[in-house]
């Protein structure tokens, strides 16, 4: 939209050739600030909602984290007291191992799986449309209710998946109990909700692939298999670099999955199985009220996702560039 | 292709338009309308029993609407209480304040209206003398709030599941069986040998719990905090002998591993997953509403092992924020009445913390219809006026959280006996800190 209306004010400005430009009036000026300043208007509600719900909280978590802020009680300056606290909290690099472990099991199994199911979307076939919506219908369910029902099929006593599960001789597992099964359990919730949305993408960017490419590497004899490889994969490489960056950003915020899976208990298990950083700086903000430590731990989780962004860029990029 | 992908793109934005349509949300104010009706907005958990009295209100009081908001898990309730007195704002009129948390807001009392401010000073003859000063500043000037139960102990069982283990039914002759928790374990095992599809009791949070306020409140009168506020957990003996006898409990198999309030133990009530769970008086209305209409009859109420004791009872109070304090004191003094406190105990059982209730034959002489009749008003009220009143540190609810999750990775196998304990203590260092 943008675009649209400021070209529209920048072929208003250049003048055709001919005939000299009028003298500098008030008209004039108006017209060369409507070129120069209106974009910037145009733009700015954007940047004001950003600045006052975006960056100044950033800017004032950093002012909280560097105090001792407590929700009643004194506020006292304690400088980066809260950041050395945080890099030596066991509690804290718990939640980190298990952030990055859920992260791991739920983006690689769901990023493949997308793709599988855009390859297979971008075929010819019957009630096409109605398929390629279907597979977003876990995406427009609400995400509390997901939670709750696959928690109730990974429930102990009277979960489907341990009836399954009791045919083959195991009996009652506890999902929450251990790491990896309520690791297991939460990325299967994930994976559920996400994988559509992904493969939608994908299958946008594949339509996006010139048809000749195809038609010439069948030509050349090449099978099915091998223009994925060859031609899809190689051209999809920024979609992927994509996806791979926000589903890191999600990663890292997983919150409501693991936290009604485990029945709303901040903690996240009974030894802090499945608690994720954002819940990690949910209970010290919300629970024990330590205001100034969550806000460092809030800012620790913001370092996590930059960095973890950047490596999936650098790692992706490499890959893509060997071939 | 361009055209069926713009067609999918218009679909996708029509559906983010709709999931953005459903997710609008309700917001909790309490105002006077236009027509000049104040509406109270009144914050409780768990359940207290007071829906019929609010319609009488209503009915009695023309100008007022009740809005009720109930939280089913105290461990939700109390930081969103804690926020909102703190904010200065989004409390409701009257809330409910549960005895655990009610030291943290003594601390600073000036967050609450003060109740003597309101007429409420003639009423202190209403409450059981401590209960009455919990809620009282030391200089007895201000009064934070008003008591509205207290929580006498008893133990509750299904007495089709102990006719199947052979155990007898009679509820003075289960009483019988278990003078001591030792007694109740070994009654335990004979019920494991017979029956082998459901546990004898539901868990270990919900026991230890109940173990540790009644063996405190005969002894030191505190628990994991002394009342200078200083953390006691590893010193304080009915800690420790709370902790080992849930344990025993839970090495001789008896234990069906539920946590309380989760959905799981709600759904272990209705499948008959466990016979026996300690109830204090407000847990009566807890296990109707969980156990459902098709296990009416098949509860009982029987005298707790171990001896009498108090564990929770809360208090309504009203909050400065509220821009009705007048109104909802009246309210807050009507709910603590000593007919309100009747009413309550009829509809959930939330034992009066009223010496005049207590005495009342409504309450003395009730029969719990839903418990096969059981007389709970008596078995509840007998030892209630003798009952000592237990000291709760600020922090005391965090601390417990974490006893009752190392109780539960022990349940789980996660951990081994002595490293729970440990663990325990450390948390609940953490949590205080």
């Amino acid at each position: 939209m943008t675009v649209s209306i400021g070209s529209r004010a920048g072929a208003r400005a250049v003048r055709p050739p001919g005939p000299p430009p009028p003298r500098r009036g008030a008209r004039t000026v108006l017209a060369r600030w409507d070129v120069k300043l209106s974009p910037y208007l145009f733009i700015s509600p954007y940047f004001l909602l950003f600045f006052l719900f975006g960056l100044f909280p950033m800017g004032y978590t950093v002012w909280v984290a560097l105090h001792d802020w407590e929700l009643l009680g004194t506020r006292e300056f304690v400088g980066l007291e809260n950041f050395r606290l945080v890099l030596t909290d066991p509690q804290f690099w718990n939640a980190v191992r298990n952030t990055l472990g859920m992260f791991v099991i739920a983006t690689v199994p769901q990023l493949l799986l997308a793709l599988v199911l855009a390859n297979a979307l971008n075929q010819r076939m019957r009630a096409r449309t109605l398929v390629r919506m279907g597979v977003l219908v876990p995406m427009v369910t609400s995400i509390a209710a997901v939670a709750i029902v696959f928690g109730q099929l990974f429930s102990r006593d009277f979960g489907m998946v341990n009836w399954v599960l009791g045919w083959f001789g195991v009996e009652n597992l506890d999902w929450t109990a251990r790491r990896w099964t309520s690791w297991l359990a939460i990325s299967v919730m994930v994976d559920w909700r996400w994988t559509g949305y992904n493969a939608l993408i994908y299958l946008a960017a594949m339509q996006s692939i010139p048809r000749d490419l195809y038609e010439a590497a069948a030509i050349d004899g090449a099978s099915r298999a091998r223009q994925f490889w060859s031609i899809t994969l190689p051209m999809l490489r920024p979609t992927i670099i994509f996806t791979a960056i926000v589903s890191t950003i999600g990663g890292f915020q997983l919150f409501t999955e693991p936290l009604l899976f485990g029945n709303g208990d901040m903690a996240g298990g009974s030894l802090r199985q499945f608690q994720t950083v954002t819940m990690y700086m949910f209970e010290n903000a919300f629970r024990r009220f330590d205001y100034g430590y969550a806000s460092a731990v809030s800012w620790m989780i913001f370092m996590l996702i930059l960095l973890g962004s950047l490596l999936n860029f650098v790692w992706l990029r490499r890959m893509g560039g060997t071939k | 292709m361009r055209r069926s992908h713009r067609r999918l793109v218009s679909g996708l934005a029509s559906v983010a338009v709709m999931a953005l349509g459903l997710s609008a949300c309700g917001d909790a104010g309490s105002d006077a309308g236009s027509d000049g009706t104040v509406t109270l907005t009144v914050d409780t958990f768990s359940t207290f029993g007071y829906e019929e009295l609010f319609k009488r209100y209503e009915a009695d009081h023309p100008g007022i609407k009740i809005k009720h908001r109930n939280v089913v898990q105290l461990d939700e309730y109390l930081p969103r209480l804690e926020q909102w007195i703190a904010a200065g704002s989004g409390a409701g009129d009257v809330v409910a304040i549960e005895e655990g948390i009610l030291t943290k807001f003594m601390a600073s009392p000036d967050k609450f209206v003060n109740l003597l401010d309101h007429g409420a000073g003639s009423l202190k003859a209403g409450f059981l003398d401590w209960k009455w000063r919990q809620a009282l500043s030391p200089d007895g000037k201000y009064l934070v709030g008003l008591g509205t139960d207290i929580g006498g102990l008893a133990m509750c069982y299904r007495t089709d599941l102990f006719e199947k283990a052979g155990l007898p039914t009679d509820r003075a002759e289960v009483g019988e069986l278990w003078p001591t928790w030792d007694a109740y374990i070994d009654t335990g095992r004979k019920y494991a040998a017979e029956v082998k599809d459901s546990k004898f009791v539901d868990g270990s949070v919900n026991l230890f719990n109940t173990i540790l306020a009644q063996t405190a409140s005969q002894s030191a009168g505190y628990t994991f905090f002394d009342t200078s506020g200083k953390l006691v957990a590893d010193s304080n003996p009915p800690v420790r002998s709370a902790w080992d006898t849930t344990l025993r409990i839970q090495q001789a198999g008896l234990s069906a591993g539920l946590k309380s309030f989760e959905p799981s133990w709600g759904s272990g009530f209705k499948q008959a997953k466990f016979a026996t769970i300690a109830c204090p008086s407000w847990m009566l209305g807890v296990i109707k509403e969980n156990a459902g209409a098709e296990a009416s009859g098949k509860w009982d109420v029987a005298a707790i092992p171990g001896g009498s004791g108090s564990r929770g009872g809360s208090f309504l109070a009203v909050p400065k924020q509220s821009r009705h304090a007048a109104e909802a004191a009246e309210l807050a003094k009507y709910l603590t009445g000593v007919q309100s406190q009747i009413a309550a105990f009829k509809a959930r059982n939330n034992l009066p913390s009223s010496p005049q209730a207590l005495d009342d034959p409504a309450v003395t002489s009730f029969k719990n219809e839903y418990f096969n009749d059981a007389p709970v008003g008596q078995i509840y009220a007998r030892g209630a006026k003798a009952i000592k009143p237990l000291y709760l540190g600020a922090d005391t609810n965090p601390v417990q959280q974490r006893f009752e999750d190392a109780l539960l990775a022990l349940e789980q196998g996660r951990l081994a006996p002595d490293a729970a304990w440990e663990k325990a203590l450390d948390d609940a260092e953490r949590e205080a800190r």
